[in-house]
């Protein structure tokens, strides 16, 4: 692997490389925690902290795994982790840990911290596995807080709860979009950003599977 | 012909090089609508047939009038039976709409202008919103990624402006239709490439976001203070005993019952979608395998029984004339790129919508109705069953030596 700095792994995954928008993973908790801004804030800060710190770990110790058990060793790693954060989050913000339910414990099912745990931190030092996981965190964040606002926004008229647009419910005048409370609205949200993305950044821009020649004409008679 | 004459002239602007050169699918446009293109294909795989892909795209423009006079009709007649009992409610959501009404006709329910004109204030405009907001990203999309205009826009801006309900909100409309044509359509590379129906994959979007205005008791006569459910949600809801005392299979058939501005008459449909198998443009191995479908589960439904769920016990012939059924069959189903290619793949297509119908309407206890969902279903499923057609076909060939 050529040589990577601090800055690559950290600011890389945010718009070049990222998790969700260039690697299709994480998806389906990019889906469940994303219909209202304070789950969601509370969402990646815990997969930032568990990508980190389990990148670190498992770069400490990488050169005592044997190689044939070390997705056993990675996940044990990650579970303790997410257990931690777990705790943390049914001592401190109880509310919240309610709302987000089983999903802070499938972080460990999350694609991203296996993947970077076993593709970067597996290769590299603690510290540089350490701000890998971070920019992979921040480069999740950033597309679930994109998909949150508009969920939350257009959804519910409001942002981090607060009323934005008063609903007709309530006597206001904004007409609550109910697709956005389901699930499902994230994959269109997710596709919109794709494609503003690649349309940015051009060289994320998948090569096309096959080519349909053009449709030849010639002027009749 | 001056016209000719004109378009002719000033085509060399609007080809490559030339000063408008950007607005070439506009030009194009409005060149095809008026002339057969002077233009013949030069490579290979020709097809010598007078049909082209404009001609099918009108036709089946047309052979939906009959649904969509019969839903203006329609709108009218229930909303003056409605006034006949009751001429206090306010007609619709006054203002402009009303004015128009009462300045060129009466509120007689047995009078056909009156109730023409009366459909013509609710469905006009929302057939006009489609038609301007779908045709702004039409072109917008083609402008940009220069392509024609197709003439399929015509058959989705009609197919959708029919499955609203007659109240629905103008803006509701536009927004509907924008996810049509942009996510059901656009997006994968325009007509042709689309693998969802758009003028459904639109109705669904409004379905699920704005539930109030698109399903219920008050959304579908199109006057204030009027409640009542579809017969079908009423089946649901109270079995099918309860309808029949107020809808005969007949005028159901015939449709003068509550619904979507075009999915009332199985009749104006059966005319409209017979057109159209005779002219082979619907596929009939499609509209076989939905009625094969929906016959032989809603008989199987009807052998099961269930002494809580009376939709168990609707007969197929209710089904048929109940709903969306018939549009989405005739209509829908049979679109030529959502749907399955291969002959197999039709029959099986067409088996999977019409059993998917009778399932979401019998046994899903959230959906009264359940054609839109199954078409949007068997649309993700055509091109796999299109696949292991080729695959046995293939094999076969190879087997045969």
């Amino acid at each position: 692997m050529a040589e990577v700095t601090a800055k690559q792994v950290l600011f890389e995954p945010i718009f070049n490389n990222n998790p969700i928008a260039l690697q299709i993973l994480g998806i389906c908790s990019a889906l469940a925690v994303t219909s209202s801004l304070n789950v969601t804030l509370v969402m990646c800060a815990s997969v930032i902290a568990v990508t980190a710190f389990s990148s670190m770990f498992v770069s400490v110790v990488r050169s005592q795994i044997p190689n044939s058990i070390r997705i056993i060793v990675q996940m044990t790693i990650i579970a303790s982790l997410v257990i931690v954060v777990d705790q943390i989050l049914k001592a401190f913000a109880y509310e919240i840990s309610k709302q987000l339910s089983v999903f802070v414990g499938l972080i460990i099912t999350n694609c991203i911290v296996m993947g970077r745990a076993e593709g970067f931190a597996m290769q590299n030092g603690p510290v540089l596995s350490f701000l890998d996981g971070v920019g992979n965190g921040l480069g999740y964040s950033i597309m679930l807080i994109v998909i949150a606002f508009f969920r939350e926004l257009l959804g519910s008229g409001s942002l981090f709860g607060i009323t934005l647009m008063p609903v007709v419910n309530d006597g206001g005048w904004y007409q609550p979009n109910g697709l956005m409370l389901l699930p499902p609205s994230a994959f269109f949200i997710i596709g919109l950003s794709i494609w503003g993305l690649r349309a940015w950044k051009g060289d994320q821009v998948e090569e096309a599977d096959y080519k349909m020649s053009r449709h030849k004409t010639r002027e009749a008679f | 012909m001056a016209l000719k004459e004109f378009l002719h002239g000033i085509e060399h602007h609007f080809e490559k090089g030339g000063k408008y050169e950007r607005w070439y699918a506009l030009y194009e446009a409005v060149d095809t609508i008026f002339y057969t293109p002077g233009k013949v294909t030069s490579t290979t795989a020709h097809v010598r047939d007078g049909v082209d892909l404009k001609r099918i795209m009108i036709t089946v423009w047309l052979c939906v009038w009959p649904a969509m006079f019969f839903g203006m009709w329609n709108i009218g007649y229930q909303a003056n039976n409605f006034l006949l009992s009751n001429p206090d409610a306010l007609m619709g959501d006054g203002g402009l709409r009303t004015a128009f009404i009462s300045a060129l006709a009466g509120n007689d329910p047995g009078s056909i202008w009156d109730n023409m004109i009366y459909g013509a204030a609710y469905f006009v405009p929302v057939y006009a919103v489609t038609f301007i907001v779908g045709g702004f990203w039409e072109v917008l999309f083609a402008t940009v990624r220069r392509h024609e205009v197709n003439e399929g826009f015509f058959v989705t801006s009609i197919l959708f402006a029919l499955i609203c309900p007659p109240t629905i909100p103008l803006w509701q409309v536009a927004l509907g239709i924008t996810f049509g044509v942009v996510i059901g359509k656009e997006v994968f590379g325009g007509t042709g490439k689309n693998f969802l129906n758009p003028a459904l994959s639109g109705r669904a979007f409004l379905y699920f976001a704005y539930p109030a205005q698109m399903s219920g008791d008050t959304v579908w006569t199109a006057i204030d203070g009027f409640s009542g459910a579809t017969p079908l949600g009423e089946a649901a809801v109270a079995g099918l005993e309860v309808v029949q005392q107020s809808v005969s299979w007949t005028s159901a058939f015939l449709g003068t019952i509550q619904g979507s501005i075009g999915e009332t008459s199985t009749l104006a449909i059966l005319i409209g979608g017979g057109v159209l198998l005779m002219m082979k443009i619907a596929s009939y191995r499609i509209v076989g395998g939905v009625m094969i479908g929906m016959i032989a589960t809603s008989l199987l439904m009807n052998a099961i029984g269930s002494e809580s769920n009376p939709m168990f016990a609707v007969p197929p012939h209710w089904h048929l004339v109940l709903g969306g059924f018939a549009f989405g069959m005739m209509f829908m189903a049979t679109d030529p790129v959502s749907s399955a290619m291969t002959n197999t793949g039709k029959w099986t297509f067409g088996i999977l919508v019409g059993l998917m119908t009778v399932l979401i309407r019998v046994v899903n206890p959230a959906f009264p109705e359940g054609i839109m969902l199954a078409i949007l279903f068997g649309n993700l499923f055509a091109p796999l069953m299109d696949h292991f057609v080729v695959q046995a076909n293939i094999k076969r060939r190879l087997a045969r030596g």
